[in-house]
């Protein structure tokens, strides 16, 4: 393993500061418990607060600020944060009107979200994002993961919540984006955990694992690499495929946003060029990518790979993604 | 039980733990997404490293206050579940001349309060597959009437099967959920240190009788 750490115990306490010590001028880190909140506290509205494992950065503390998120509870590396950090993160951006908690849908963040839900005094709901379409059979599984699709969600939901809408208008805002929206993900490599030391799982020089989650935990199947449009293809049709299932319309003139999210150890020169895949391939199914989005995102440590996640829009959605925003890491219109 | 048993115990779960770090990240590096075991760890090293608070308490205050601190201490999956069950059996245990009987309830009001934490039940590839069959035979021969050494035996090879028989399981529930057919052939590790845990407790007892 070759990483900047010193401890690895302290990687996580030392990367909260240079995040808080960089972006001053949008946050405050408080320890003990950990969360990270937004400067200039709004008086009077729903207070959106997101969390989760430590990895994935820039989620969550990077979409704190004007237009997205009050607070975020980082736990540490790939697990879940705590409910103390949640009640905390609460207590100091609540303004009245409430909580809203957006929640990737994984056992550990939905228990210990919930736990703290249970535990808080004030108004709350919850938007459990699961956009994650690698999952194809549902007996498996209780629930879909949530991943690259939860900025999305995050970005429109904190939109509508600065316009002043109540808790319960904010909460449905979110879970029509999670409806809206599929990802799935391909892992050209492991990651690394630095408390493990060595990578998460093995992975031969000339495959791929299909439908990784967000920490490499395997997905739909191991396959053997090949270029980019035939990957690109089987990601695109994954994505109808699920739009199919969830009973989406999907005619012509269907306006959609494209995320091509890089898991941490893919240049930005490879996104863009499976972006420039993907977007043609919706073309030819009737879906126009009116909006976009390119970069690392929702990151899974270092590992190499990319998520694709397609958000069908109505006038609603695309109003909220459009309007000001200013985090660490998304800004735009302010 | 007493608060000087619960807390030797805690130090050698702890040393069990550290013991077999190499196994508990395999399993979850195989299925999983590598926490597991620097999780248990972080978990039992904060337990031991409250004995000196512990000590002057009541048993069922122990376990309230361990469940607490495990729930702001591990996180994930395993965090509020260990949580649950402890503050749990600490709800239903009785303090004074708490019979055998008594803690096998206490134990499975713990047990409960994980299933439904985790809304999760037998036979789906989680630490449940262990602790239900521990939880229905402890109560089953403490009822018989069965001497404390038999029924410490008998839990903990209850324990070893239930977490080898998550190894033909497809998960339903936890992180390996997502894998299907692909989990097969791989012990789920919370059902491992849970066996560690129980096998270890029990050992305890024995060799103290």
């Amino acid at each position: 393993m070759k990483k900047f750490i010193n401890k690895v115990d302290d990687i996580l306490l030392e990367s909260l500061s240079g995040f808080s010590a960089a972006h001053a001028d949008l946050v405050s880190l408080h320890f003990d418990p950990a969360f990270i909140v937004r400067h200039n506290k709004a008086s009077n509205k729903v207070a959106i607060i997101s969390g989760g494992g430590s990895g994935h950065e820039p989620l969550h503390a990077g979409y704190i600020g004007y237009g997205m998120l009050d607070a975020a509870c980082p736990g540490h590396v790939f697990t879940s944060p705590t409910p103390d950090q949640m009640l905390a993160a609460a207590e100091a951006v609540h303004a009245n009107q409430g909580i809203l908690f957006i929640v990737k849908n994984y056992a550990g963040d939905v228990m210990n979200f919930e736990m703290a839900a249970e535990m808080l005094a004030f108004d709350n709901a919850t938007v459990y994002t699961s956009d994650d379409c690698a999952v194809i059979n549902s007996t498996y599984t209780t629930g879909r993961r949530g991943v690259a699709g939860t900025v999305i969600v995050e970005k429109c939901v904190g939109s509508l919540a600065e316009s002043g809408a109540n808790l319960q208008a904010c909460k449905a805002l979110g879970d029509k984006v999670n409806q809206r929206t599929s990802s799935i993900g391909v892992a050209l490599t492991s990651c690394t955990v630095p408390a493990a030391g060595r990578p998460t799982f093995d992975i031969g020089n000339t495959e791929i694992e299909m439908g990784v989650g967000i920490h490499g935990e395997p997905g739909r199947k191991r396959e053997q690499m090949r270029e980019a449009d035939a990957i690109m293809i089987d990601c695109v049709d994954a994505i109808l495929a699920d739009f199919k299932v969830k009973n989406l319309p999907l005619e012509k003139a269907n306006e959609a946003l494209l995320l091509i999210n890089g898991f941490g150890a893919t240049p930005l020169m490879e996104l863009y060029l499976i972006y420039n895949i993907a977007a043609k391939l919706f073309k030819q199914h009737g879906i126009n990518i009116a909006r976009s989005l390119v970069g690392n995102y929702t990151t899974a440590l270092d590992m190499a790979g990319a998520s694709v996640t397609l958000c069908m829009l109505d006038d609603e959605i695309k109003q909220h993604w459009d309007s000001p925003v200013h985090t660490a890491a998304l800004r735009w219109g302010c | 039980m007493k608060t000087a048993f619960i807390i030797l115990a805690s130090q050698k779960i702890q040393r069990e733990i550290l013991a077999h770090e190499h196994t508990l990240e395999s399993l979850d590096r195989a299925i999983g997404d590598g926490d597991h075991y620097i999780n248990m760890k972080r978990g039992a090293q904060t337990i031991t490293e409250m004995a000196a608070d512990l000590a002057p308490l009541q048993p069922d205050a122990v376990l309230n206050k361990i469940g607490l601190k495990l729930l702001s201490t591990i996180g994930g999956a395993s965090g509020p579940l260990l949580a649950s069950f402890f503050i749990s059996m600490g709800k239903s245990l009785q303090n004074n001349n708490a019979s055998t009987l008594n803690i096998a309830e206490a134990f499975a009001a713990g047990v409960l309060a994980i299933r439904q934490r985790g809304k999760a039940d037998l036979g789906e590839k989680t630490m449940l597959d262990v602790l239900i069959p521990v939880s229905n035979q402890f109560l089953l021969l403490t009822q018989q009437g069965r001497d404390t050494s038999h029924i410490c035996r008998s839990l903990i090879a209850t324990a070893e099967l239930g977490m080898l028989a998550t190894k033909d399981l497809i998960a339903s529930k936890g992180r390996a959920a997502g894998l299907g057919e692909r989990a097969i052939g791989h012990i789920d590790p919370g059902a491992k240190s849970c066996q560690l845990i129980i096998t270890t407790v029990c050992n305890l007892i024995l060799n103290d009788e």
